[in-house]
């Protein structure tokens, strides 16, 4: 066992980090939040010349065959600057889908997709669907040269800026019958496609997305039933292990600004540092915090694991870890800070945000834990 | 010892909740149930409400407009207003300023001040907090210098709430800059539209704006305005403080938002499976009730106590009143998020898309009520009171 980084690694984690640190300070994102737009294409193409944009791609499609653990670093280095800039719908959701596309789509698409010219969002939850990936009411009926679609996806994170959306759509079946799902390549401003836009809690642009009758033409079927489920939840996993290493970068910057907040505020005369309740509480935010890391890298180790339930159990395990440390650490970063931490104008209660709402995407730490605990039964 | 209460009270409880049924507009009440900040003329429409019945300062000497309830009386009229949810009384004014004026203020300042409080004429804020003074208030900082009949104030408050609404502000400020912390501080009454007074409003994390700065340069206030003695402003601070602390339980608020979370269970949101269906989720919300009852339990035992004529001493359990009312209020706000699922991601801000309204209010209330066990005395503070001053370490 190593969990040491290769060279190769360690030079991609160090000049991402540098990078965000340079372009994406709380100033430079705030301004990024409050613009109209909500992102920055600007950094999005700083992201693409780092080669960020290609990383899951092959070579031989554009793209630098990165694995899971550069997925890893580059997500918690978007966790620690709270990069709002949609890598995770884009490159990770939509990029794992690309992936395993027709190699004519893949030709056109990754190209574009690594320059950062072109950009995805995957159209797959549903209202009613509260996270279970089986769940898909929105209906694909065959039509001569193609299909038509018809429902609604719900919080589609970057649906309204994306200029293609990954969809999925029931061809037969029951609501939560995993068979019977296919997934399509959409364009936006096909008739029928209606998109309303809107911010999530922590800033990000989202949208819902309604498809009234939308063709798709036979060559933007992506996925046929029989592979499209499985496609989805090699997807879907992927996002898991990336949110966690996010939550991992987003609760190590909580916890460092807690710590240098402890060592710099005096109160009573001293530095509240000093106090032992305190000094214990901190601890306890590191043991949070290292547990957290330990399942993010489970989590990434993971995605590469054949045996399909020990790698449901062991990234719903670490997505549970990740509720529970970033719960903790996100409110204990805010209490410790005191009334600073209540404030838009500091970053601590940015963090405490993002991880509150980590824990909302793709299953909270209740739903993964009724899953782990299902599995038990079965 | 008399468990439960008396057919006078139970009929007592009966007259609020009709009053309020008949009184309250649907609006604001709706507003209350999804944790939505009113509007300034909301509050100021229901203040006057209250106090055309009789109602807005219950706890004050009769004399002065209160109803000359006993603490249980006043204690079921709190929980009914808290639980139906109705707005409460702007605390600044009806809680803290109010009571230090009727216990120390002269006839004059009682005579112009309180029946402005009780209509909300005036609106209150609190100039405590500084920057550097939170947990150690009496580390302040900002100036006052006796002038003839005039304080000159120089300095800066923080977490001043409601400051964008309110037009008057009682300060805890230092005018013996030798003496040590606490013996050099008085308390003083300034009118918001003297020149040298700015607010700076600060946003908090769940979007809204409820806190400020206030900044205060070369503000002169009238001696007339100085409550009570020169340098004794710690006592009065204090007294304020403990009023404040009976206050913080707030089982009415956690009873109404389990209520909404019930609501929102038994409900197919979205078309979702309902949550009560899980019993794990069921486990949860139990847990909280059982909480929630032991801290209505707890809450009875001390204003029973107080009711019983055991006043000064404070009770020992009257300190835990702070520190598990304010972790019931984030527990509960907690549970409302997480029953949402992944809808509390929406923000109801501008453009939000139709069909999470049942969301409204969710995440953002759990952001906002971070700030319930930071302020008026962090729970860390209340717990080396307890340590301290109950068991003695």
């Amino acid at each position: 066992m190593n969990f040491q980084l290769s060279e190769e690694q360690s030079l991609l984690r160090d000049s991402v980090e540098r990078t965000f640190a340079r372009i994406y300070g709380f100033e430079a994102r705030g301004r990024i939040l409050g613009s109209a737009e909500g992102w920055s294409r600007e950094v999005w193409v700083q992201m693409a010349e780092l080669g960020l944009l290609g990383l899951p791609f092959a070579v031989d499609d554009g793209g630098f065959e990165g694995g899971p653990v550069e997925t890893m670093i580059v997500m918690e280095a978007i966790g620690r600057a709270l990069v709002v800039e949609p890598f995770l719908p884009c490159i990770v959701l939509a990029g794992t889908v690309l992936r395993a596309a027709a190699p004519a789509l893949r030709a056109e698409l990754v190209p574009q997709v690594a320059s950062g010219a072109l950009t995805l969002a995957f159209a797959h939850g549903e209202p009613q669907a509260r996270w279970d990936r089986a769940d898909v009411a929105t209906s694909a009926r065959r039509v001569p040269g193609g299909y038509r679609l018809r429902g609604r996806k719900s919080l589609v994170i970057a649906g309204g800026i994306a200029s293609r959306l990954i969809v999925s759509a029931r061809l037969d079946g029951a609501r939560t019958d995993p068979a019977g799902l296919a997934l399509f390549l959409l364009d936006p401003a096909a008739a029928g496609v209606t998109r309303a836009p809107f911010r999530t809690q922590d800033g990000r642009v989202a949208a819902d997305v309604l498809l009234d009758d939308v063709f798709v033409a036979d060559d933007h079927l992506l996925c046929a039933p029989g592979g499209a489920y499985a496609l989805i939840a090699t997807a879907s996993d992927a996002a898991v292990a990336a949110l966690c290493a996010e939550a991992v970068g987003a609760m190590d910057a909580a916890l460092a600004l807690t710590v240098d907040y402890l060592k710099t505020r005096t109160q009573f005369g001293v530095a509240i540092g000093t106090f032992q309740a305190l000094q214990h509480r901190a601890a306890d935010m590191f043991v949070a915090l290292e547990q957290a890391r330990s399942m993010a890298l489970l989590a990434t180790m993971a995605l590469e694991e054949d045996d399909a339930r020990e790698r449901a159990a062991a990234l719903s395990a670490a997505k549970v870890q990740i509720g529970r440390s970033g719960r903790f650490i996100g409110q204990q970063a805010v209490q410790l800070h005191g009334g600073i931490g209540m404030t838009m104008e500091y970053k601590v209660g940015h963090l405490f945000k993002r991880l509150t709402m980590i824990d909302k995407e793709f299953g909270d730490a209740e739903h993964h834990l009724a899953r782990l605990a299902d599995a038990l039964a079965a | 010892m008399e468990l439960g209460f008396t057919d006078a009270e139970i009929a007592f409880r009966a007259e609020v909740r009709d009053f309020l049924r008949a009184s309250l507009p649907d609006g604001v009440r709706r507003k209350m149930a999804e944790g939505r900040r009113l509007d300034r003329e909301e509050t100021v429409a229901w203040t006057r409400t209250l106090n055309a019945r009789g109602w807005a300062v219950p706890h004050w000497p009769v004399e002065w407009g209160g109803t000359g309830w006993d603490p249980i009386r006043q204690m079921i009229f709190r929980d009914e207003i808290q639980q139906f949810p109705a707005p409460e009384t702007v605390s600044f004014g009806t809680l803290m300023v109010g009571p230090v004026i009727y216990t120390f203020g002269t006839r004059a300042q009682k005579e112009r001040f309180l029946p402005r409080i009780a209509r909300l004429d005036d609106w209150w804020c609190q100039g405590f907090s500084e920057p550097g003074a939170g947990s150690d208030l009496a580390s302040l900082k900002t100036r006052a210098v006796r002038d003839g009949d005039t304080y000159v104030v120089n300095g800066q408050k923080a977490w001043t709430t409601l400051a964008q609404h309110a037009n008057w502000i009682f300060l805890l400020v230092r005018t013996d800059p030798v003496a040590k912390k606490q013996a050099g501080i008085s308390f003083l009454l300034l009118d918001m539209a003297t020149p040298g007074v700015s607010v700076r409003p600060v946003q908090t994390i769940d979007g809204g704006f409820e806190i400020n700065e206030v900044f205060l340069e070369d503000v002169r206030v009238p001696a007339e305005n100085l409550v009570g003695e020169e340098n004794r402003g710690w006592d009065y601070a204090k007294f304020l403080l403990g009023n404040e602390r009976n206050g913080q339980a707030r089982v009415g608020i956690a009873k109404a938002r389990l209520r909404r979370v019930k609501a929102l269970a038994a409900a197919s949101l979205d078309g979702a499976a309902p949550r009560m269906a899980d019993p794990v989720f069921r486990r949860r919300l139990a847990e909280l009730e059982v909480e929630v009852r032991a801290l209505e339990m707890t809450q009875f035992r001390v204003i029973a106590a107080e009711a019983g004529g055991a006043e000064g001493k404070p009770n020992p359990a009257s300190s835990i009143l702070k520190i598990r009312g304010s972790e019931l209020q984030q527990a509960t706000a907690e549970l409302l998020m997480d029953t949402l699922g992944p809808a509390a991601l929406v923000a109801h801000e501008g453009d939000a898309p139709s069909g999470y309204d049942y969301a409204r209010g969710g995440a953002a209330t759990y952001f906002n009520l971070r700030k319930l066990s930071i302020y008026g005395g962090s729970n860390e503070i209340q717990r080396t009171i307890i340590a301290r001053s109950i068991l003695g370490l």
